[in-house]
């Protein structure tokens, strides 16, 4: 299992838009990954779970991926946030 | 004659009959099913039409509408393919043993009210993404076919709200203008309306039933005005304004798209100046090429505290993204004199005309300006932004600016946030800078001259002063001669000189400027074509 944390910078916070580019990109990966703000946790392959959690500028997100190829999507993931987000 | 006022999210006239969209109400039943298999795939292959429509709709919008309007689209299917959605509708299929029709709405309903019941703004607007994609898939697994409107002619459509796929659907031929009773400015139905360049309105308290349908209707999208059964002068005036748009359309139809350049083949940028985020969709319509002067202090006036970094951020963020790579070009804080804040505690002053203004309060409180300063670098990422600093009269001002600047800039990097490159110019609008813009203009990437304050400042005339009228000449040959020379050191230093006062939308002078070399001329935005028309016939070779 392998974790990150992530503040965002984003003035919009994760709106639909990026809400659904993190589901395009999670969902080429077969680990289970998963985004947690202020103790609610949501799967990063479901929009609407993602939107749910209502992130905004600023907040910090931690990010945990669990599976078989945990350490291609860590990589993948953490560059997308740290690019989009 | 009845009249109803709402919200106006584009100007325009439209005359025309009114016609209530009505959409056409899916009621959908509760039915017991035995074959709960069937239901679900019943149910997988109306979302797989679904997502295909959307694909159509999608192409459609970026057409009409642009990409990022578009997205919304994109969305809709992300929507559609989330798994819990899917997962809640199996599991009412299964556990219920009922339509998939029914068990969609309730779907649909309890994502819709999970939005709605969200504290974030942006968020609880969702839910009408969440009950437009549900409507569509009851659509599809009842057979429905889409609301549309029936006749042959033009007309203005009522409704109580329109879902953004409804307006992309709607043939726009058939459209004068809409006008609906919920919606909010920024729902999506008013940006792709706006985008379309129709005049529309929102929250207008207008019955949606026989007593407006099918009558005689006047929208004034400047006013956000509906007439039903109008008089005859209201339409007599309306009629006539109408004709004015249209001309203005066909000047513009004319001279938009077409360069800047004279006859003898010299360029010229030709921007717009703009007070407030408001004149952001003049610019566009009027094409002009950029933002000359985009007056910052509308944030600050508007108020009653200092604007937030976070606050102006976005207003410069949206400014040079709806400019989309044209150049935007913000000239910081310059209030004092006549613009006066009560919550910056400004001093009395014997003379404010010369007194503590603009780049003076940005230099004796530079809490305020830094603020400004990091709001601007962090929005120049987003596209072609220029910083512009008003009231210069010395080489040491600019060089406190610029260690200001990287100040900031260091403080941004340190927190790992993202700026981009502005262009930095100054504005010439003192006798001192223009005595000083040989070593000036060494120091920045461009020069725009104010010649209100220059005029003001040169001739030591108040404009205000109608009693000196008689010694007044806004075209004295004392102040066309420094901008003639403020080019001249401009170009010596390889930098570009613009206009950005009053003058420069003088079609008396635009000869001259052109003939002095001036680089760019920033103008009201509904002068733009006006001058266009005014470059394009000159010779300046003959002058």
């Amino acid at each position: 299992m392998k974790e990150f944390n992530y503040t965002i910078t984003d003035p919009e916070g994760i709106h639909a838009r990026p809400a659904g580019e993190l589901v395009k990109a999670a969902k080429a990966f077969s680990s289970s990954i998963t985004i947690s703000k202020e103790g609610k946790t949501g799967d990063c392959k479901k929009i609407f779970a993602i939107m749910g959690l209502a992130v905004k500028n600023g907040n910090m997100v931690t990010i945990t991926i669990d599976g078989e190829d945990e350490d291609a999507a860590f990589e993948a993931i953490k560059s997308f946030m740290e690019q989009n987000m | 004659m009845r009249e109803y006022s709402g919200k106006s999210v584009f100007g325009g006239i439209a005359i025309g009959k009114i016609s209530v969209y009505k959409k056409n109400e899916q009621q959908v039943k509760r039915v017991h099913i035995e074959d709960c298999e069937k239901e679900k795939e019943r149910y997988n292959r109306a979302v797989a039409q679904a997502i295909d429509e959307l694909k159509e709709l999608y192409d459609k919008a970026v057409k009409e509408v642009g990409e990022t309007n578009a997205a919304i689209f994109e969305i809709h299917q992300m929507m559609l393919e989330d798994d819990d959605y899917k997962e809640s509708v199996h599991n009412i299929i299964d556990n219920q043993e009922v339509n998939a029709e029914f068990a969609v709405a309730a779907t649909g309903d309890n994502f819709a009210l999970m939005f709605s019941s969200m504290e974030d703004e942006y968020m609880k607007g969702r839910a009408a993404d969440v009950k437009d994609i549900s409507e569509r898939l009851v659509k599809i697994l009842s057979g429905g076919s889409e609301s549309s409107i029936s006749g042959s002619e033009p007309v203005i459509i009522i409704a109580d709200d329109l879902a953004p796929s409804e307006t992309v659907q709607l043939d726009k031929n058939m459209v004068l203008s809409f006008v609906s009773v919920g919606g909010s400015s920024n729902s999506h139905t008013a940006i792709l309306a706006r985008t379309m360049g129709i005049p529309a309105m929102i929250g207008t308290p207008i019955p949606l039933d026989e007593s407006v349908d099918g009558k005689q209707g006047i929208v004034d999208g400047y006013n956000g005005v509906i007439y039903v059964d109008p008089d005859e002068d209201i339409i007599e005036k309306m009629m006539e304004l109408q004709k004015q748009d249209i001309e203005k359309k066909k000047l513009l139809q004319t001279l938009k798209g077409k360069e800047n350049v004279t006859l003898d083949g010299k360029h010229i940028k030709l921007y717009a100046n703009i007070g407030n985020i408001k004149d952001l969709l003049t610019v566009v319509e009027n094409d002009a090429s950029g933002i000359g002067l985009f007056r910052s202090e509308f944030i600050y006036l508007e108020r009653d505290d200092y604007p937030t970094e976070e606050e102006q951020f976005k207003i410069y963020k949206t400014v040079v993204e709806t400019m989309a790579g044209r150049q935007v070009i913000i000239r910081t804080l310059d209030i004092g004199a006549d613009k006066q804040c009560d919550y910056f505690k400004m001093d009395k002053e014997e003379n404010p005309a010369m007194g503590c203004r603009a780049i003076r309060i940005c230099l004796t409180r530079p809490e305020i300006f830094k603020t400004q300063l990091r709001a601007l670098f962090r929005a120049s990422a987003y596209g072609n932004l220029a910083i512009m600093y008003p009231m210069i009269i010395s080489t040491e001002e600019v060089k406190q600016i610029k260690e200001i600047e990287e100040t900031v800039k260091k403080e941004l990097t340190e927190q790992g946030i993202n700026f981009g490159n502005p262009q930095i110019g100054i504005m010439i609008e003192t006798p001192a800078a223009v005595m000083m813009s040989y070593e000036l203009a060494r120091m920045v990437d461009f020069f725009s001259i104010g010649t209100n304050d220059l005029t003001q400042y040169t001739l030591a005339i108040d404009r205000q002063n109608t009693k000196l009228d008689d010694f007044y000449d806004p075209h004295h040959p004392a102040v066309l001669r420094m901008i003639e020379m403020v080019v001249e050191n401009a170009h010596k230093a390889g930098i570009w000189a613009g206009i950005c006062g009053e003058l420069g939308g003088d079609t008396e002078l635009t000869g001259q400027f052109l003939k002095m070399g001036v680089d760019e001329l920033s103008v009201s935005p509904g002068s733009v074509l006006t001058i266009r028309k005014k470059i394009r016939e000159t010779d300046t070779s003959a002058l």
